[in-house]
């Protein structure tokens, strides 16, 4: 674990940091890496991973349209719409 | 002076024509006012939860099966991460490593008329992203997730097309063929088919792939010739002038006609796809798929060979007529009342596409019953009317509908081919102009055509035309 | 009114008439009022309670009860209620008011608990301590020093000072079980799959299971028949039989797992060893058996938990709801400013570790191996249903212990799930019950169940409470 490690997953995650924050996450990050490190310890050759604890299977939805009735309250919680559309500052492709 | 080899792969995104979301239950419908067809799963609010739509899983065996393809025993979903804010969740719902759909074929028709088997890598289920929309207000951009978590299918061929011609051939295929199996609109206006391209040129002959570059969204058949063929000419330009191409996403202007480097949208190409947590691997039964099986219909490639080998048609023809499984399905109905295909086929590209032009009409809206479109090539050829009567027949059809018969009775349509009536029109005429006579008999044949003119004027055009002939040629010899 | 009162007690006041629905609900508003210094509840729903109160004695007076109609609860701040604040004691949901209802909290509702308001947690149920809270610290009732555990401490305390007759909480690793023991009430973390997730703010979607605390066993299988059951809403949700959490619990094999007991203090191993001779004295046998995985359970939890967190949380953008930057000139700075002022520094923490998990070059060596690790964990648990019908352990290797003692240092804090995290990583049910005390804190034993083997874990639970009167204890508060 380092900084540049650390400025990689501020970015993927989208999080920044005051810089007096970076010294203390860099320990604490430093130090969480070494607990799960313990892992490593363990022998896992041929074993299945397992993503789910219960081991069973999806069960599918008809395909039945609802119509959305909740479009004005979800509307009113959001921090900026105009016109129905959710604004975020503009987007430069 | 090197001969290059274009090198191209397509991924082509089909909008799935179900009516409620891949994940929620809210509907497909588009056009509507901005996210009022967005559920609290498509603007994923804190605590909701996806649930699988089975008709997207049903619609997805049915193309693998059109392909010829494995269908997955059992299949994952996995989540894409990234932030954008068209992606509501902050990662997109796809399959990674475990596609519903594996390898399969997708045969092409070639302009040519030679038929190339393209090799499909595997089709898989996503959910669509919504939609930035650039406002005006105070230069903010607006976000509509109608359309976000509208089912996807995304279809993978391998890079074994050569040619713009040919990727746009392959292009045009998906699209009879996901409108064949009619899990799809294919409405590329409104983007119900997306096509990204991968392409890459190397010396002809030489087995290493040169460099590629992504193409996206390139929308209509034409876009993605156009789009293709700037983009080969752009890489052996820099090729040939001792440049390197560099790997990039880049997309095509229609306007320009031409192909700029665009910078990736994500803010990161790490997107640490993992099992999705919420959704529990689908296990797809031998029953499920063979119950989809069942509805999967003739397929485009199969209707061609069989309406140019059996029917006769030509590859146009044939073309034109699988573009649109409404527009095959009328054609096979048409023929069913035992026609000369050929002649269905003129009458249905001809008069009746006309007519839906002039109306501004679509095909599901025909007003004329293809058993009376039958009927009427019927009587065509056995002679009941003329085809040029036959015309006035359709048009009545088409507007005031009723059947064929009667319109012909009730408007006195049926030709005269009772000889002795015509014997006396005929010699009547030939009393009327003995100077025409005279010149016809001392050669002048072509004459004769002044003839036919006045008998179908004075049968109001319902003289059949082989039988005024004949008694002309009879009269006017002797 | 007599405080502390559990479910069946209450029940059988308010049906019997010797106090109205709407008079309990009073009297459980004026408890919270006066118990404010502990820091229970993030929000008390005034009308909401004499509402649904005056509903619940309507249904009385109709004959028309179950056996929640009138008792009043409270809700854990994760789960969505309509129209309240749903805060996940985060700063990201400070303005969130909830447009619909968890399935938890709908079927609560219409079993016609009456709910009271919304308890406090550690943010986005990331703690052991509920120290994480955007909104503060819970004290524990038995000693305003200490913490009441985490996550779901505001549900624990509440409970155990007597402020809501039951509460749900949810688990993810510990987080019903652990404040249920620092609190000493009863907590019931049941099968993954028992209780819907719907509506339930998720941190690690295969982890997290929402239950009940209560104040007894029995108490917990009621809440836990009335919230229980499959949902179409939630595709992990299992269709299994109704927990059957009233019938009398037959002798069983007690499983009692080496791996447990290495390092706990030897107050804490006299009191567990005095509950394991209270069953005994009731005809249940014990056996050893082995977890031999178990040292490994908390990594590989850290993992899993920080990697489905990771991705859970990056809704939380300032787009559609939640806190947002308060100016923001590019996209990248609305979710950059936007979710660093709206998540506190345990919540990062999780993110980033997770992001890291996941991440390119990362994800072989943490997530695949934390799943590998995670099979083990489970086959060892498999194996040892072969040999017990459930197994006994402790809930944490203390008691609570003291605000800002373990806070600056995640490890330690890590270290507090130990016992509880590999029965989650197995899906496991789990009972967290009051067996005793250490010095005048609570101590709570742990009942590890085979999946969905709630009904023999709150079976055993009734019993071990008939004969014992460790969950009849309450802290002193001011008012009694």
């Amino acid at each position: 674990m380092d900084q540049q490690t650390i400025d990689k997953l501020l970015l993927l995650s989208q999080l920044s940091l005051l810089p007096e924050d970076r010294e203390k996450l860099l320990g604490d990050l430093s130090s969480i890496v070494e607990l799960i490190d313990f892992m490593q310890s363990i022998d896992t050759d041929g074993v299945e991973p397992l993503s789910h604890p219960l081991e069973v299977t999806q069960r599918l939805r008809a395909d039945e349209p609802e119509t959305c009735l909740d479009q004005e309250q979800y509307q009113a919680i959001a921090p900026q719409t105009r016109d129905g559309l959710y604004l975020v500052p503009r987007v430069v492709e | 002076m090197t001969e290059w080899e274009p090198v191209i792969g397509l991924e082509v995104h089909v909008q799935l024509a179900t009516r409620s979301k891949i994940f929620s239950r809210a509907a497909t419908t588009f056009g509507k006012y901005p996210n009022s067809n967005a559920n609290g799963v498509d603007i994923a609010l804190p605590g909701v939860l996806p649930v699988l739509n089975e008709e997207a899983v049903r619609m997805a065996i049915k193309f693998g099966l059109a392909i010829d393809a494995e269908i997955a025993p059992s299949c994952r979903f996995d989540r894409k991460n990234y932030f954008y804010p068209d992606l509501p969740k902050g990662y997109q719902i796809s399959q990674l490593d475990q596609p519903i759909v594996g390898q399969g074929i997708l045969p092409i028709f070639l302009g040519d008329g030679s038929i190339r088997e393209i090799g499909i890598t595997r089709a898989h289920l996503e959910e669509d992203a919504g939609k930035s929309i650039h406002t005006e207000y105070e230069g903010l951009t607006g976000i509509d997730l109608n359309r976000a978590g509208t089912p996807l299918l995304e279809i993978v061929s391998e890079p074994e097309l050569h040619s713009a011609s040919e990727a746009s051939a392959c292009f045009r295929e998906l699209h009879s063929l996901v409108m064949a199996l009619e899990i799809c609109d294919g409405n590329m206006n409104e983007g119900s088919m997306r096509c990204d391209a991968n392409i890459s040129v190397r010396p002809k002959g030489s087995e290493i792939l040169g460099q590629r570059t992504e193409i996206k969204n390139v929308n209509s058949f034409r876009f993605v010739e156009k789009a293709l063929r700037y983009e080969i000419e752009r890489q052996i330009a820099v090729l040939e002038s001792g440049g390197d191409v560099i790997l990039e996403t880049r997309l095509y202007d229609s306007e320009r006609n031409e192909t700029r480097s665009m910078r990736s949208k994500e803010s990161s190409d790490d997107y640490r796809y993992f099992p999705d947590p919420d959704l529990l691997p689908v296990d797809i039964s031998d029953d499920l798929i063979e119950s989809v099986r069942a509805t999967v219909p003739e397929l485009p490639a199969e209707k061609r060979n069989r309406y140019i080998v059996e029917l006769g048609l030509t590859d146009y023809e044939a073309n034109r007529l699988i573009e649109d499984p409404k527009v095959s399905r009328y054609f096979d109905e048409v023929a069913q009342s035992n026609v000369d295909a050929k002649l269905a086929a003129n009458w249905i590209l001809g008069e009746v596409s006309a007519a839906l032009k002039r109306d501004e009409i679509g095909f599901a809206q025909v007003p004329v019953a293809p058993g009376e479109l039958g009927r009427l090539i019927q009587r065509i050829e056995d002679e009941t009317i003329s085809g040029k009567i036959a015309k006035s027949v359709f048009e009545s059809l088409w507007n005031e509908n009723g059947s064929v018969d009667g319109i012909i009775e009730s408007q006195g349509l049926r030709q005269l081919s009772d000889t002795g009536e015509l014997e006396n029109v005929v010699s009547q005429i030939v009393d009327d102009f003995p100077d025409q006579v005279r010149q016809f008999r001392d050669g002048k044949e072509k004459i004769l055509g002044f003839f036919v003119g006045h008998v179908m004027k004075a049968t109001a055009g319902k003289a059949n035309p082989k039988q005024v002939n004949e008694i002309l040629q009879r009269k006017l010899r002797v | 009114m007599i405080p502390y009162a559990n479910v069946a007690q209450l029940r059988s006041g308010l049906d019997n008439g010797e106090f109205s629905a709407e008079e309990l609900a009073y009297f459980y508003l004026s408890r919270i009022e006066a118990a404010t210094d502990l820091n229970c509840f993030i929000t008390v729903d005034q009308e909401g309670v004499i509402a649904a109160a005056k509903n619940a004695d309507k249904a009385i007076a109709k004959k028309n009860v179950g056996p929640l109609t009138g008792i009043p609860i409270a809700h854990k701040d994760l789960f969505c209620t309509k129209g309240l604040l749903t805060s996940c004691a985060s700063h990201m949901l400070n303005n969130f008011i909830a447009p619909y209802d968890a399935t938890v909290v709908d079927r609560l509702r219409k079993a016609g608990a009456v709910t009271l308001g919304k308890t406090n947690m550690d943010e986005f149920a990331m703690g052991s301590s509920n120290e994480t809270s955007f909104y503060g610290a819970v004290k524990n009732p038995w000693d305003r020093t200490r913490v009441p555990g985490g996550s779901s401490g505001g549900s624990a305390a509440a409970v155990a000072a007597g402020l809501a007759a039951a509460c749900t909480g949810s688990d993810t690793g510990g987080s019903i079980r652990q404040p249920a023991s620092f609190c000493g009430v009863t907590g019931l973390k049941p099968t993954y799959g028992r209780v819907s997730r719907y509506g339930m703010i998720a941190f690690a979607s295969s982890l997290d299971q929402g239950g009940p605390l209560a104040s007894t066993a029995s108490d917990a299988g009621t809440i836990l028949n009335a919230i229980e059951g499959y949902d179409p809403n939630d595709s992990t949700s299992a269709i299994a039989e109704a927990t059957d959490c009233h019938s009398v619990s037959p002798a069983l094999k007690i499983g009692i797992p080496s791996q447990y007991w290495n390092d706990l203090s030897s107050s804490l191993t006299k009191v567990l060893e005095e509950a394991r001779l209270t069953l005994e004295s009731l005809g249940h046998q014990f056996v050893p058996v082995e977890l031999p995985h178990t040292n490994a359970a908390t990594a590989a939890y850290y993992v899993i938990a920080g990697a489905e967190a990771s991705t859970n949380l990056s809704r939380y953008d300032g787009v559609r709801y939640g806190h947002r930057a308060a100016s923001a000139e590019s996209l990248e700075n609305l979710y950059q400013v936007s979710r660093s002022e709206g998540f506190g520094s345990e919540v990062k923490r999780r993110i980033l570790t997770g992001t890291y998990a996941l991440s390119v070059g990362y994800y072989e060596a943490y997530y695949l191996k934390a799943q590998q690790i995670r099979r083990l964990i489970r086959q060892d648990f498999l194996d040892a249903f072969l040999e017990a019908d459930v197994i006994l352990t402790p809930v944490a290797p203390s008691t609570a212990f003291k605000r800002n003692e373990l806070i600056e240092d995640p490890i330690v804090m890590y270290q507090q799930d130990i016992y509880t995290t590999p029965a989650s990583l197995a899906g496991l049910p789990a009972l967290s019950l009051p067996c005793g005390f250490s010095g005048q804190m609570p101590v709570g034993m742990q009942l590890i169940g085979p999946h969905f083997g709630e009904a023999s874990l709150l079976n055993l639970g009734r019993e071990y409470q008939n004969e014992t009167d460790w969950h009849v204890r309450h802290p002193e508060s001011g008012d009694d």
